[in-house]
């Protein structure tokens, strides 16, 4: 159970707290030089990970259970974001921008993968991990830059409602290879999943606002249970499904509409800020700085051609908007940084035998367009003559 | 009018544009929170805006004061309620009243004039129906039905 005995109990407040003490003056540090702190949540973790200062194996359960909720969360925000009519607009005018995003951001994740002698299931997983731009960093550097009024922001936007979507299809199938068996077992697996998704949205898309009704009647004491506990109910479900329990609270997330949607951003956020920095840490927490060398060079290799496939993506889906060649490398520029999609994806495959060096690469090439992606947005404007 | 773009901007909300009569691009964004922006085109690079400003929800209701809108919707209802020498009259409670920290049941405008004040417009939400013990605070605005000469008194005795 959650707190055992006297001791323990207090001993696992104590190596909580100083995390989470921790976590407060990154999070301070980030706010300061106007990042976001996942980055530093990245880096502290592998500073003091395994072998460092802070040994959590009297609380494990409770903080393994913390970070999962912190995706499901983080998921679940994700989906808040969108309204019904957003994501049709963004079906709509973002199919083969998205196409052409999976084909120069998927595939080069792959082949590193099977290049360096990983199984079938890795390198997929590796694809995930290069193909998604990380909503989070970008929404905050569009408004740091004051370019939420650009010309090109709606086409990035739009790109980052379809790469949404598409992992919605991609996690299932990724977890159904994970999860291994004969070709026949996992293409029934995957089946099944994606089908439950088609459902589930369909069903959230259609019968929604009911839902956000009934949410509505009662407070916000109300609504945050509600909420909680229905995303926990859905992505265990989900689970079972092999659907992907993340999937499950992104689904939830997107089936909210009008002001149940609005009343639990607001509710959910601090909750997620909480729960996703648990998982953030504990993730490269169990990574050893050490295995960080091997795949500095791969991770380097993946940053800089997967950050061009970016700009192409960019620059053509802005082109196609009619946007200017300004405007065009400001969009390619800014969907360069990844983040919790990439990290959420390498913890996918913690179980293969690739999982710790899928870990290390994954956190080396987050830190790295992290670093890149901002950068070159900004200054974007001298990339190119007008 | 001239012609107003519209652009969703999904997870953030929605811009609205235009293009003034000297030629300049303007535009506003009007997040899902109620903050908005104002947006000044770039000419050499018509898709950057070479200015952004950021409003507050209070901030867009100083503004749209500024630009007159608000009071010319005012007196237009105003004209529209006169019916049979019944008015309604929109009364300000500005820093300088006498009425401020003051009761409804204090300026006995019922008995004294036969003006009613049906509601008082406190920031953005309504109270209607104020109760006799409502107290006026400075940037309250009275809405008061009555004949024309008990507007008149009741408008000189709270903007006092």
């Amino acid at each position: 159970m959650l707190a055992a005995t006297g001791s323990e109990a207090a001993i696992a407040f104590v190596e909580i707290g100083v995390i989470a003490v921790g976590l407060s003056f990154l999070a301070l540090i980030a706010g300061r030089f106007g990042i976001t702190a996942v980055p530093l949540y990245l880096i502290a973790g592998l500073a003091f990970g395994d072998g460092g200062i802070v040994d959590v194996t009297a609380s494990s359960d409770f903080v393994s259970l913390t970070a999962e909720i912190g995706v499901l969360l983080l998921l679940l925000t994700l989906g808040l974001e969108y309204s019904a009519d957003e994501l049709r607009t963004g079906i709509r005018t973002g199919a083969l921008p998205g196409l052409l995003d999976m084909a120069l951001n998927f595939t080069p994740g792959v082949a590193l993968g099977l290049l360096l002698g990983w199984s079938t299931p890795a390198s997929v997983l590796l694809g995930g991990i290069t193909w998604v731009s990380s909503s989070g960093i970008i929404s905050k550097v569009l408004n740091d830059l004051g370019r939420l009024g650009n010309r090109e922001t709606p086409t990035v936007l739009n790109l980052l409602v379809i790469e949404d979507l598409a992992m919605a299809v991609y996690l299932p199938v990724a977890a159904a290879l994970v999860i291994g068996g004969t070709a026949a077992d996992t293409a029934l697996t995957v089946g099944i999943a994606l089908v439950t998704v088609v459902v589930i949205l369909w069903g959230g898309l259609k019968f929604g606002h009911l839902l956000s009704r009934s949410l509505t009647i009662g407070s916000d004491e109300t609504l945050l249970l509600a909420v909680f506990g229905l995303t926990l109910v859905v992505a265990g479900l989900a689970q079972q499904l092999q659907v992907s329990a993340a999937i499950g609270a992104f689904l939830v997330g997107l089936a909210l509409s009008g002001e149940a949607q609005r009343r639990t951003r607001h509710l959910i956020e601090p909750l997620r800020d909480l729960f996703a920095a648990v998982f953030f840490v504990m993730f490269s927490f169990q990574i050893d700085p050490r295995d960080l060398l091997p795949v500095i060079l791969p991770a380097l290799a993946l940053a800089v051609v997967t950050a061009l496939g970016k700009v192409a993506t960019g620059w053509w889906a802005a082109g196609r908007a009619g946007v200017g060649r300004r405007g065009r490398m400001r969009a390619g520029t800014m969907l360069i940084a990844r983040g919790e999609f990439a990290i959420v994806v390498a913890a996918i495959g913690a179980s293969l035998t690739e999982g710790p060096e899928l870990a290390a690469l994954a956190a080396a090439y987050v830190l790295l367009t992290d670093a890149i992606g901002p950068i070159s947005t900004k200054f974007a404007d001298r990339l190119v003559r007008a | 009018m001239a012609d107003i773009t519209e652009t969703n901007l999904p997870g953030v909300g929605v811009r609205h544009e235009f293009v003034t009569e000297s030629g300049q691009h303007v535009g506003v964004i009007s997040h899902r929170g109620g903050r908005r922006e104002i947006l000044v085109y770039d000419r050499d690079d018509p898709d950057s805006c070479s200015m952004v400003v950021h409003l507050t929800e209070h901030d867009s209701r100083t503004l749209n004061e500024l630009l007159g809108v608000s009071r010319v919707t005012d007196s237009l209802a105003a004209v529209e309620q006169q019916i049979e020498g019944l008015a309604i009259d929109w009364i300000p409670i500005a820093e300088g009243s006498s009425f401020v920290g003051r009761s409804i049941a204090d300026g006995m405008f019922r008995t004294s004039t036969g003006v009613s004040i049906v509601a008082v417009v406190r920031d953005a939400s309504t109270v209607p129906s104020p109760r006799p013990d409502f107290v006026f605070s400075i940037g309250d605005t009275a809405v008061c039905v009555g004949t024309d000469e008990g507007l008149a008194a009741v408008r000189s005795r709270l903007t006092a």
